[in-house]
């Protein structure tokens, strides 16, 4: 069995240990890092596919293939990196034998120029919850980020949502870190732009 | 600084990136700027909103078959 490499000085991550420990065959061990990542991957999953039911079964399908890889696992990433990675593979695959969006490749979709100039400047709401209920403002949330071709809404999940770093991000996508910058600007502009159609200030005024 | 300038370091302002000088070039075109003000909180809205609300649901129902079938599928439980 491999030993997994440590970089430099840095404190030996807990999920080392775990996943160590799971190589040998403790299920304890590995259902522990399981419960740690499955809520994050099935974020990721949902919001790059778009489709409940595929995130459920890419949860599965995620963690499977890491217990049969976990032997690949070098260890100069972060376990839940090396996860996130297996997870956006698995999830852009997944839309592409769905064929329901134009591009589903992490490279292909960085033509569009749409929504990197802002148009829209009009201040929002300071409140939206008292603008939209719950599940109005949920259905406005899900819209518009569905309206984001998968490569910008990968990234915007990635590094906002689920708070990754430039660097992991694009470890995770196999893109470079000016790429992640860029994708991500866009991603945000695009999101704001489309938001703004529901939440600015009624009245038309700029400041309160 | 124009606007487009601004938008240009706009991702390393949010990621707090950005070196002394260039922070306060910044920070003097959105004192003067209205737009990009404008710009920068909503943005920051955005993401915050999407952090806040959790748009899908990992029910605990489903979330506790997908670990059983998980731990099945690998080997690891024999009761599925
Ligand atoms: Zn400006």
């Amino acid at each position: 069995m491999p030993v997994l490499e440590q970089t430099g000085t840095e404190e030996i991550h807990p999920d080392i240990a775990l996943v160590e420990r799971a190589r040998a065959g403790d299920a304890e061990a590995f259902e522990t890092l399981v419960r740690q990542y499955d809520r994050p991957i099935f974020r990721v999953a949902q919001h790059i596919t778009q489709n409940r039911e595929d995130a459920e079964d890419i949860v599965q399908d995620v963690f499977l293939k890491a217990y049969r890889k976990l032997e690949q696992f070098q260890g100069n990433s972060k376990f839940s990196t090396w996860l996130t990675r297996i997870a956006v593979n698995e999830s852009l695959m997944r839309l592409r034998k769905r064929k329901t969006s134009r591009t589903v490749s992490m490279d292909q979709d960085v033509q569009t120029e749409e929504g990197s100039i802002p148009r829209d400047f009009a201040d929002w709401t300071p409140d939206p919850e008292q603008q939209y209920n719950q599940s109005e403002l949920g259905e406005i949330l899900q819209k518009t980020i569905a309206g984001l071709s998968p490569g910008f809404r990968t990234v915007f999940t990635l590094r906002d949502i689920e708070h990754l770093s430039t660097e992991e991000t694009a470890n995770a996508l196999g893109l470079s870190v000016p790429a992640v910058k860029s994708r991500l600007l866009r991603a945000r502009l695009q999101l704001r732009e489309r938001l703004s159609r529901y939440l600015k200030r009624k009245d038309g005024s700029i400041k309160p | 600084m124009t606007c487009t300038d601004f938008l240009a370091t706009m991702t390393d302002y949010f990621d707090g990136e950005t070196d002394a000088e260039l922070l306060s070039e910044i920070r003097a075109h959105l004192d003067s700027c209205e737009h990009c003000e404008i710009l920068v909180n909503t943005t920051r809205q955005t993401i915050q909103i999407y952090r806040d609300h959790q748009v899908y649901e990992f029910t605990a129902e489903v979330r506790e078959h997908t670990i059983s079938s998980i731990m099945h599928r690998c080997g690891l439980r024999k009761t599925a």
